[in-house]
């Protein structure tokens, strides 16, 4: 395995519960991987399937949903709905033999700063198990 | 036990007979069917409503020009047609109807659905080079025998829901020895018993899910294993997907044919992915190469995340598909594996709700981490 390789993990944290969690991961000085690129989003049933195909044919290494726990939405629902559409997304993965653990997502809340700082870590390592994402270099995409 | 309209006559013809009918006694103000244009051997769907016209109807041609669930949704997408109409059509377009019905795509009211029990069709390509008529003759032969017919969509070889779900009339054609000089038409709803009130024939009672019915759908069943373990597609990887999706020219006319792809502003047509420049040299600095066009994957993975959930099976995709890749049999694996997760079949009851539009609090745990 290539000991310098970088994971790159694009992470599409909910407004109200994950992003507020990385940020206090931050204030609080947790230590945790580099790895993370932030794209905030209103709510995690915003994260169209699409948007994850995407970066990930791009050559994301891993790519994070993050929303808050099952019935802390602040829409009540949301996260329900991305659930649903995430494990639909997983399944088609799977079923076209694409690397579905380069998928994740997970539940974190405002107050959970080293719960935030777990999960990239965790996420980080995976990653590094799995190695870079093919897509990175494919041309005929 | 369901009421039966026993009649002898060819079912072609007793088909015809109950259109006219409908038509005839004003029951029916419109008829939409398969019809025969011109005399040159085309043949399209058709709403029709004079008595003349309906000479040229063939209902039961092996043919699909175009999803009629489509076509009736187009038909009723602003509002529900005014006057009763009578439609016949497949099973899958019936169940393609249903869906975009749930999507408030169109609508079901005053219209009688008539359809049968349906033994598959040609591929289009048959049609355009005459092939088809050449082939008539077997397809009712393997229809009476109760057997696949070869040579129809691979999709029609392994569809095991070629019984309608939601017809108010069905016709029975599958394992039907007679069918040349007896027909059985099923009235399936209290609508459908009042339409054909006052025709002339024997009513009878019949049951539909017949044993030949039984036989044809375990045979359906195992040529849908054969398909999808020839396809393999959870072999295919990254690699895989960039050999069969590869021939893809970009044409979307897959999205075009599918009646479950209805979005008017396709995300995939739009202008979102033409970059500027900078976008394109970012790509290529780490590739050193990319497809033009590009995005052939993400389109058709997206597209399976919007329409697997309902996708009914109809081939039109490959059927359209000018570098001849097998997208219906690819859709239609990935589609019943997701459908499988809810336990949901695509148009088998309208009430019942599309699975991305509802959830439950306790499901999918094993997703989380």
């Amino acid at each position: 395995m290539n000991e310098k390789f970088a994971p790159k993990i694009v992470g599409f944290l909910c407004n109200w519960c994950s992003y507020a969690g990385a940020d206090l991961a931050g204030v609080s000085r947790l230590q945790m991987p580099p790895s993370l690129r932030t794209i905030r989003v209103m709510c995690s049933s915003r994260v169209n399937p699409l948007f994850i195909i995407r970066v990930f044919l791009i050559g994301a290494d891993g790519v994070l949903v993050a929303g808050c726990h099952p019935g802390d939405c602040h829409y009540q629902k949301g996260n329900y709905q991305a659930r649903r559409k995430f494990a639909i997304l997983k399944n088609i993965f799977e079923n076209l033999g694409l690397e579905s653990d380069r998928l994740r997502l997970s539940w974190i809340s405002a107050g959970e700063g080293p719960g935030f700082a777990k999960v990239i870590t965790e996420f980080t390592e995976k990653i590094k198990k799995l190695g870079p994402n093919p897509a990175k270099e494919e041309v005929f995409l | 036990m369901t009421k039966v309209l026993k009649t002898n006559k060819s079912v072609e013809e007793a088909v015809k007979e109950l259109l006219k009918f409908l038509l005839k006694s004003g029951k029916v103000k419109g008829v939409f069917t398969l019809r025969k244009i011109n005399g040159n051997g085309a043949v399209a769907y058709s709403l029709i409503t004079s008595l003349d016209m309906l000479k040229d109807a063939v209902p039961l041609f092996p043919l699909m020009p175009a999803n009629a669930g489509k076509l009736l949704s187009n038909l009723t997408l602003r509002g529900s047609v005014v006057d009763p109409v009578v439609a016949v059509v497949r099973p899958c377009e019936l169940r393609a109807f249903i869906e975009l019905v749930k999507r408030k795509q169109g609508s079901l009211e005053n219209l009688l659905l008539v359809s049968s029990t349906c033994a598959g069709v040609y591929p289009l390509e048959m049609a355009v080079n005459g092939d088809i008529d050449k082939k008539l003759s077997q397809y009712w032969d393997a229809t009476k025998r109760g057997e696949i017919v070869p040579d129809t969509r691979p999709t029609c070889m392994g569809c095991e829901h070629f019984l309608p779900y939601t017809a108010d009339i069905t016709v029975t054609l599958i394992g039907k020895k007679d069918i040349d000089n007896q027909c059985e038409i099923f009235l399936n709803t209290e609508k459908g018993q009042q339409f054909v009130d006052g025709i002339d024939g024997e009513f009878v009672e019949g049951k539909l899910e017949s044993e030949e019915v039984v036989s044809m759908r375990n045979k359906r069943k195992d040529e849908k294993k054969r398909l999808f373990d020839e396809i393999g597609i959870e072999k295919f990887g990254l690699k895989g997907l960039i050999e069969t999706f590869g021939k893809c020219i970009g044409c979307h006319g897959c999205s075009k044919v599918c009646p479950i792809c209805y979005c008017n502003l396709c995300y995939s047509d739009s202008k979102t992915y033409e970059h500027k420049p900078s976008v394109y040299e970012m790509q290529l600095k780490r590739r050193g190469g990319l497809r033009v066009p590009p995005d052939t994957i993400s389109y058709q993975i997206g597209r399976l995340t919007h329409v697997g959930i309902s996708c009914v099976g109809c081939g039109l995709c490959a059927d359209v598909c000018p570098a001849n890749i097998p997208i219906s049999t690819i859709f239609l694996k990935v589609g019943d594996s997701v459908q499988k997760m809810f336990d949901y079949l695509p148009g088998r009851d309208v009430e019942e709700q599309i699975p991305v539009t509802t959830f439950e609090t306790d499901e999918f745990v094993e997703v989380e981490d």
